[in-house]
């Protein structure tokens, strides 16, 4: 999979606006995440080839697609690069089967015989096929839209915010889709996007986007666990689906040591789940406390105290192998006598974590 | 009793000769109609504006005048109607291809008018998407933009065609009135009304004209119907 890393480089002075970014992003999925208007978008739409910036270079492999010093520019066409829009941009006129079919018609190769269905199967829009576009749901045509992408044959595919036009419901509903086309799609994703939790779910790599620069590239966990950004900061969480409670639409992730129950959100058992947990969700307390409406009571060892900006202060919280973050006022770290290496119970509400 | 709706011979040449002058007007400017209407729309270029007024000039100025221009221009000794002459041998003065090129000159501007309007409606996200899709720009414009502004193509054909079968002023005067070769349905009620006893014969002929017209509209209203809700549904 080597050859496939997609390597970036852009330099564009749009205004007053400087887009100075690069990275390189190999398999799995890689995310461009900032505030709208970190230049997330201008920095995708130059790798789609939707835009020319004054200077970069772009390449895929041995393949150069962008290089302004030698007057290399490979028209959008002759990509292969699949683009996910936030609007789903089906073609109004052609039926959903036509708009799978659409890109599959211009790429080269024969497709593999069973792609089509395969497709169709993991995105769930068997039954829309003989549909038209406009008689989809919101959601139901992102989804489409996605299908469409990958059944172009894309050696990456691209996804500018495929979820910000939709409400939290839709989002809910195309999320573990999405975690099925990771994990079960060999084809590279770069994903751009401004939430936390999409991002904590998805992403395996993270590049961070401030005002048109690379500020931090890392893992969710390391990211979102020193970001200073007090909407952001937070654990992310590698589990199991261990049971799944029907009556009460509740979710049991096995973690490293200890479960942690989440609401429902559409998978199935055995599946590899990441969650995100806010910081400033979790509650600290010394003893196992009783009698408490919180489902998730995590025991664990306070591995750092970070003093914050405005009396707030982060706690680390090691759990066998995972690191819950926590936070809390410094005035509760006097009460509590907080010290490095106290054991110490980590509460987290279940409806926090909406996935 | 019905004897005076009769048609004679003449009147359905006249008719024959206006259904064929105002198709093959309609037909042959199309692909320069949805040519223009693209360049009007979304090219950008010095002179847009000087070719948006030339393109417009027949609907503006007298069609005496547009006629008389084409005869100076296509006429035997015209610039271009002597090149036509001696290197191909097309005649377009005093013939009825003269009658549907002049048809065509005066129902253009219609025709462009119609296209542009639909081709500034099309969302070019969806041509963008098409393009990610590895469709090249011709593709694109093959089952993107073409499909969705059929409607506009549907109602800038018909409305050259209806100019085509009005058309009176430029025709007469590039390619004159005569019998069996340029006298159209106009020219022949024209005709009609300027000998004695003729206005049975301009009544007959004004009744085939209305119905025709109104075939043409109810068959575009159909049309643009039945495209329209494939490609604008409600």
């Amino acid at each position: 999979m080597k050859e496939t890393a997609l390597v970036v480089e852009v330099r564009q002075r749009l205004g007053s606006f400087v887009l100075d970014a690069a990275f390189t992003a190999e398999s799995g999925v890689t995310a461009l995440f900032g505030r709208s208007g970190s230049g997330k978008t201008s920095l995708i739409r130059v790798i789609a080839g939707l835009a020319r910036p004054s200077a970069g270079r772009v390449s895929i492999g041995d393949d150069v697609l962008l290089d302004t010093e030698c007057g290399v520019f490979i028209p959008k066409h002759k990509r292969r690069f699949g683009y996910v829009f936030q609007e789903a941009r089906l073609l109004p006129h052609l039926s959903v089967r036509q708009n799978l079919r659409y890109g599959r018609w211009f790429a080269r190769q024969a497709a593999p015989a069973d792609e089509f269905e395969r497709v169709v199967e993991m995105l769930g829009i068997g039954s829309l096929l003989d549909r038209r576009p406009e008689k989809l749901s919101g959601g139901e045509k992102q989804r489409v839209a996605i299908g469409r992408a990958l059944l172009s044959a894309p050696r990456l595919l691209l996804m500018d915010e495929p979820l910000a036009a939709l409400d939290e419901e839709r989002k809910a509903e195309i999320l573990p889709y999405l975690e099925r086309l990771r994990d079960e799609s060999l084809v590279p994703i770069v994903y751009v996007s401004h939430s936390v939790a999409e991002v904590a779910r998805l992403a395996d790599r993270v590049v961070v986007l401030t005002n048109g620069r690379v500020e931090a590239i890392g893992t969710p966990a390391d990211i979102f666990s020193h970001t200073s950004d007090r909407r952001d900061a937070g654990a992310v969480l590698m589990g199991r689906v261990t049971n799944i409670d029907v009556a009460h639409r509740l979710v049991t992730v096995g973690l490293s040591r200890g479960d942690i129950i989440v609401p429902n959100a559409n998978v199935e058992l055995g599946r590899e789940v990441r969650l995100h947990v806010p910081e400033r969700d979790v509650l600290l307390a010394t003893q196992r406390p009783l009698g408490i409406s919180a489902l998730n009571i995590l025991e664990g060892r306070i591995v750092a105290i970070e003093p914050e900006a405005e009396g707030a202060v982060r706690i680390r919280v090691q759990c066998g192998e995972d690191v819950i973050l926590a936070r809390i006022t410094a005035l509760s770290v006097e009460r509590l006598a907080l010290q490095l290496g106290m054991p110490v119970f980590a509460i987290i509400k279940t409806v926090a974590l909406q996935r | 009793m019905t004897d005076w709706l009769a048609l004679s011979d003449e009147e359905w040449t006249a008719i024959r000769l206006s259904l064929r002058v105002s198709s093959v007007a309609m037909l042959a400017s199309l692909p320069f109609g949805i040519l223009m209407a693209y360049v009007l729309a979304r090219g950008r270029f010095w002179g847009k504006s000087l070719l948006n007024g030339l393109v417009h000039l027949p609907l503006i100025l007298p069609p005496v005048v547009t006629g008389f221009l084409l005869l100076v221009v296509f006429g035997r000794r015209g610039a271009v109607g002597g090149l036509l002459d001696h290197y191909l041998g097309i005649v377009l003065s005093f013939r009825w291809t003269g009658a549907a090129l002049a048809c065509a000159v005066m129902g253009f501007p219609l025709m462009v008018r119609s296209i542009r309007l639909s081709i500034e409606n099309v969302d070019r996200k969806l041509e963008e998407a098409a393009g990610t899709l590895g469709a090249n720009p011709a593709w694109v414009f093959i089952t993107v933009t073409l499909p969705l502004i059929l409607p506009g193509v549907i109602a800038g054909m018909i409305l050259s065609f209806a100019k085509a079968m009005g058309e009176f002023g430029a025709t007469i005067t590039f390619v004159s009135n005569i019998p069996g070769e340029t006298q159209t349905l106009s020219a022949a009620i024209y005709t009609f009304t300027q000998v004695p006893g003729g206005d049975a014969g301009a009544m007959r002929l004004t009744i085939v004209a209305v119905v025709i017209s109104f075939a043409a509209l109810l068959a575009s209203e159909f049309l643009a119907y039945r495209v329209g809700r494939k490609v604008h549904p409600a």
